[in-house]
């Protein structure tokens, strides 16, 4: 493995019951590479970050992340299972941003930026705050810090999402389709915090989405899922404009041209 | 004479009025095994939710029996074994603490059900958002969980007390000397029961009024901003 990988899925299996969301799924991303997914539903796309943010058990292989295995521990030579205290420690390096925001509604947006920053990485609550601010001012909810989650707009609530996320500081950063649950309307202020930070920071991202546009703009690759396994992947320019794939060219017509 | 207070038989009236303060006495007994019965079982009833929702069978299959068993056998069994069981073992209780632990044990298998559905109401995304945040499975539940659990759980709680209020006076058979027990008293001494009774059930009604009453001023006092209920 090559140094600059810094997630690496290992022929990985996940089963629901009799049903096989990854088959065999190998899959990297390296340092600092934005990458999107996109595809059917019930491809798998968000699977893959749900197992990463070890939300989602596998089956059959192996994840790394930055060079250890995510969801097994090194016993000697072999491989267990890992423990919580070992998933705690891998998931330092991972932060998350949901399709249903999944704030905490009963703590004011301030106190959902600090609590685990305080709780986990043992910041002062002054500490705390004063990042919590910086991140408030760059997703523009500087004036909301007081506010509890369901007084703000859906827009407004994604971008607390995203905040708190980073407040974390991340390695990688997994966007579950971010603006799928959002007003039409609602989704830009969204993508703009999201295109800010791929383009201002060196963070990892792994992004599930249906915006096409935007995933073109954004990633550096694009990858094409398709019942539990990626079909076809290369820079947007490629997959979007000349798709090799049959699946990737039939999926992107029926997306960019949903009337045809 | 009772409690150091004589009745005055001359009329009706007089009669009630002159028992009233040792009936009061009695209901000063039944709000304090109230009180700490139903504490015992809303700290009990947690445990026992939490245990029971334990991913490790070998805790939560017995608990889960343990809950049913309180559950489903009467409130006078589980205190006749209280009262005259456990001294055999050398457990030996004040009448009144052995009828507070008996009203939190029946109780906390009710409330620990009010717990577990109050618990599985809050989404899980919230638990999903904590483990992507890292905090820790006790932060997440005493942090995040719980407290979006308790508001929604408050009004089924306090129904919880009442019905605990007014299984009190089965306590009497173990010679506590709870509001009913002190008429019965009366009514024994004096040959006068219809007074003593009816104003045992008008304080009844009174002290549940008023407990609703709390329980409702609670609930909506409670911070419940964000928190869906349904």
């Amino acid at each position: 493995m090559s140094d600059d990988t810094l997630v690496h899925f290992d022929k990985v299996t996940k089963r629901f019951g009799d049903f096989e969301v990854l088959k065999n799924l190998d899959f990297k991303v390296k340092r600092g590479e934005k990458v999107t997914i996109i595809g059917p539903s019930g491809s798998g796309k968000s699977t893959v970050l749900r197992v990463l943010m070890t939300l989602e058990p596998i089956n059959e292989g192996v994840v790394y992340l930055d060079g250890d295995p995510l969801w097994h521990e090194k016993r000697g030579h072999e491989l267990v299972p890992a423990s919580e205290a070992h998933l705690r420690q891998m998931r330092k390096k991972l932060g998350m941003v949901f399709q249903q925001f999944n704030l905490f509604p009963h703590m004011t947006v301030m106190r959902n930026l600090t609590e685990a920053p305080v709780r986990v990485l043992g910041l002062s609550r002054k500490e705390a705050q004063e990042r919590a601010r910086e991140l408030l001012d760059m997703v523009g909810l500087s004036d909301q810090a007081d506010k509890f989650p369901p007084q703000l707009s859906g827009g407004q609530q994604q971008r607390v999402g995203i905040a708190r996320a980073l407040a974390m500081r991340p390695q990688v950063m997994l966007f579950d389709e971010p603006t799928s649950a959002l007003d039409p309307e609602l989704v830009g202020d969204v993508l703009k915090v999201i295109h800010r930070l791929a383009e201002e920071h060196d963070l990892t991202m792994l992004l599930v989405t249906h915006e096409m546009d935007f995933a073109r703009r954004i990633s550096d690759r694009v990858c094409f899922f398709d019942q539990g396994a990626i079909r076809e992947e290369g820079p947007p320019d490629q997959i979007f404009t000349e798709p090799k794939n049959q699946r990737t060219q039939e999926f992107l017509h029926a997306v960019l041209h949903p009337e045809a | 004479m009772l409690f150091g207070y004589h009745w005055d038989l001359t009329s009706n009236w007089t009669f009630a009025l002159s028992i009233l303060p040792i009936l009061l006495h009695g209901m000063l007994v039944t709000i304090e095994a109230t009180l700490l019965g139903f504490f015992i079982a809303a700290v009990l009833g947690l445990v026992f939710a939490v245990l029971r929702g334990s991913p490790t069978r070998l805790i939560s299959y017995p608990v889960a029996f343990i809950v049913e068993f309180f559950r489903d056998t009467p409130l006078l069994v589980q205190l006749y074994f209280l009262y005259f069981v456990l001294p055999n073992y050398g457990i030996l209780l004040p009448a009144f603490m052995t009828g507070a632990v008996a009203l939190g044990i029946q109780y906390s298998a009710y409330t620990s059900e009010v717990y577990r559905a109050g618990i599985e109401a809050v989404s899980r995304g919230q638990t999903e958002a904590s483990r992507a945040l890292n905090l820790s499975r006790a932060d997440t539940f005493t942090r995040i969980i719980l407290p979006q659990a308790v508001p929604r759980i408050i009004p089924a709680l306090g129904n919880y007390l009442i019905s605990i209020m007014k299984d009190v006076p089965v306590l009497s058979v173990v010679t506590v000397l709870e509001m009913l027990n002190v008429a019965k008293i009366i009514g024994d001494r004096t040959f006068q029961y219809l007074i003593p009774l009816t104003m045992v059930g008008g304080l009844y009604l009174l002290l549940t009024l008023f407990a609703s009453f709390l329980v409702r001023a609670l609930d909506t006092r409670l911070p419940k901003r964000g928190i869906p209920l349904k």
